[in-house]
């Protein structure tokens, strides 16, 4: 995809997750109180509602639990086609990204298939992307 | 005692076309002197303006018109207004009028949507585009993945239905298939070009399995509904409909994040709140911005197994005009334009009145569907001619 991506604005809230790719690690908020997953990252407990949440490191593989392949050159200089993702992240009940499955050809992807995190570093933004477990 | 009922009595609409000159206020006062002609009212005696989503200031074209530039061009006198985007989709700025003529808020409340997308994009040095270095909020988890359009996030539902329940391309192209067929026989419609299924399997794709047909495109248009009290229809003109039901949800508002579209339980609650039963409608004007969506609802309102959509449109008799549950007869958002929501339940009230010309099916209709919204929001409006 040669046309440059859109990157995340970080702020206080969402700097760990956009971060932690530089650490190798694919990290979620998680309550100290009822040890549920908080994504997108608040301040507070969905779950319980406590504000003890803080971020922990997950596997970094999961599972597509759905996808589509894009052929709309959305904008110029976008490359097509490529597979859009949603992926349930291991070790973090509920919680799903939306994501690039790469390195594979479009047709090689299919739901259920099990996946591995790939950072793609933008300066201090590391975008998680997934790949195929062969 | 306030009144127990809500109607639509008067309705309307302005041309509907892609790059418009004329202006969007304009657009929505065409509208307007529609439905007040056909009601019999004058703009003096509307208490009341609602909107779905309000004036978009960073993005002008997909809602130019906010309710109170138009309270104030057209001098209303409101006691009650809304203009919002968090509300339960579109047609939720009709379901929250009717709450505000059944709490005696107001009798007669102006209920419009505004879109100027096309002509917005074709005058960019009016319409200033939406550029973004950066995202934020909700859009953070899907643009940078270049995930930029709803149509992306509604083909990753769509697919699933094609791999869990064997939802084919045959089946999907029934929906633009028949909005096609019913634009043809609307005078107002945007595409009035006949679609085959030979045209539509070897359209190029957007995002699997959506493909060109599976998507409307921007229009530029205003559609008016006027929300009436119970104790205020001795006022209008023409024949009112009841709001004999309404319901609306939200999902996890991070499309990626909800387990499933809000017109599920949005039509477990409609047929919660009332004695009618799916049996008894005789026309759905069900959202179709994209394809997929009119199926999800027709899962979601009962019409048919949660899986079975595909198959329930098989072969496209069931919903055409002479079928069993006539589907957006007046083509829908794929052969009408995006009239973004507020065309569904304009033609509702179209058929229950026997006005569709061409396209009016037979059988006296008594019951109508009209339902807005995919992903996380969802209303289902039920329109009886008591």
């Amino acid at each position: 995809m040669s046309a440059p991506r859109v990157l995340p604005r970080l702020d206080s809230e969402n700097r760990f997750f956009w971060t932690a790719g530089a650490q190798g690690q694919l990290r979620f908020l998680r309550c100290q109180e009822c040890a549920a997953f908080v994504h997108p990252p608040r301040p507070v407990c969905r779950g319980c509602l406590s504000e003890k949440v803080a971020p922990e490191a997950v596997a970094g593989t999961g599972t597509i639990d759905t996808y589509t392949v894009n052929y709309q050159q959305w904008r110029p200089g976008l490359e097509v086609p490529y597979v859009i993702a949603r992926v349930a992240i291991d070790g973090a009940p509920g919680v799903f990204l939306t994501t690039n499955i790469v390195g594979c050809a479009v047709e090689a992807v299919e739901i259920g298939d099990r996946v591995r995190v790939k950072f793609e570093q933008h300066g201090e933004v590391y975008l998680p992307l997934f790949e195929k477990i062969a | 005692m306030p009144p127990a009922d809500a109607y639509i009595t008067g309705i309307g609409q302005s041309e509907v076309g892609v790059r418009l000159q004329r202006s969007p206020l304009l657009l929505t006062v065409d509208a307007i002197r529609e439905a007040l002609t056909e009601a019999g009212l004058a703009i003096g005696q509307i208490d009341g303006v609602s909107t779905y989503p309000g004036r978009s200031a960073a993005y002008l074209g997909f809602s130019p018109i906010g309710a109170d530039e138009l309270i104030d061009a057209l001098g209303i006198r409101a006691r009650w207004h809304l203009g919002s985007l968090e509300i339960s989709s579109q047609l939720g700025a009709v379901a929250a009028a009717a709450m505000a003529v059944r709490t005696a808020q107001a009798r007669h409340v102006i209920c419009y949507r505004t879109v100027y997308e096309a002509a917005a994009i074709s005058r960019p040095e009016e319409y200033t585009p939406l550029v973004r270095d950066r995202v934020d909020g909700y859009s953070q988890w899907f643009t940078p993945f270049n995930a930029f359009s709803a149509a992306n996030w509604t083909a990753q539902y769509a697919m699933r239905h094609v791999k869990r329940f064997g939802l084919t391309r045959e089946q999907l192209a029934q929906i633009a298939l028949n909005d096609r067929a019913n634009a043809m026989l609307n005078p107002r419609a945007l595409v009035r070009e006949p679609l085959t299924m030979e045209q539509y399997l070897s359209a190029r794709m957007i995002s699997t399995p959506l493909c060109l047909y599976d998507c409307d495109r921007y229009t530029d248009a205003s559609t008016v509904l006027i929300v009436s009290a119970g104790d205020a229809i001795d006022e209008v003109e023409c024949t009112p409909i009841r709001i004999a039901a309404m319901a609306g949800t939200v999902e996890r508002h991070s499309w990626d994040q909800a387990e499933w579209m809000a017109c599920y339980p949005t039509g477990e609650d409609l047929w919660k709140s009332t004695d009618y039963k799916p049996s008894d409608v005789d026309t759905a004007q069900l959202y179709d911005g994209f394809s997929f969506q009119a199926i999800a609802w027709l899962e979601a309102l009962g019409f048919c197994a949660v899986g079975e959509g595909g198959r329930y449109i098989e072969g496209g008799k069931r919903i055409a005009l002479d079928g069993e549950l006539p589907l957006n007869t007046f083509g829908g958002q794929l052969g009408a334009g995006r009239l973004h929501g507020f065309g569904f339940a304009h033609e509702a009230v179209v058929q229950l009145r026997g006005l569709g010309g061409k396209r009016q099916i037979a059988g006296d209709p008594k019951i109508a569907i009209a339902a807005s919204g995919g992903g996380p929001l969802a209303t289902a409006l039920l329109l009886a001619r008591d």
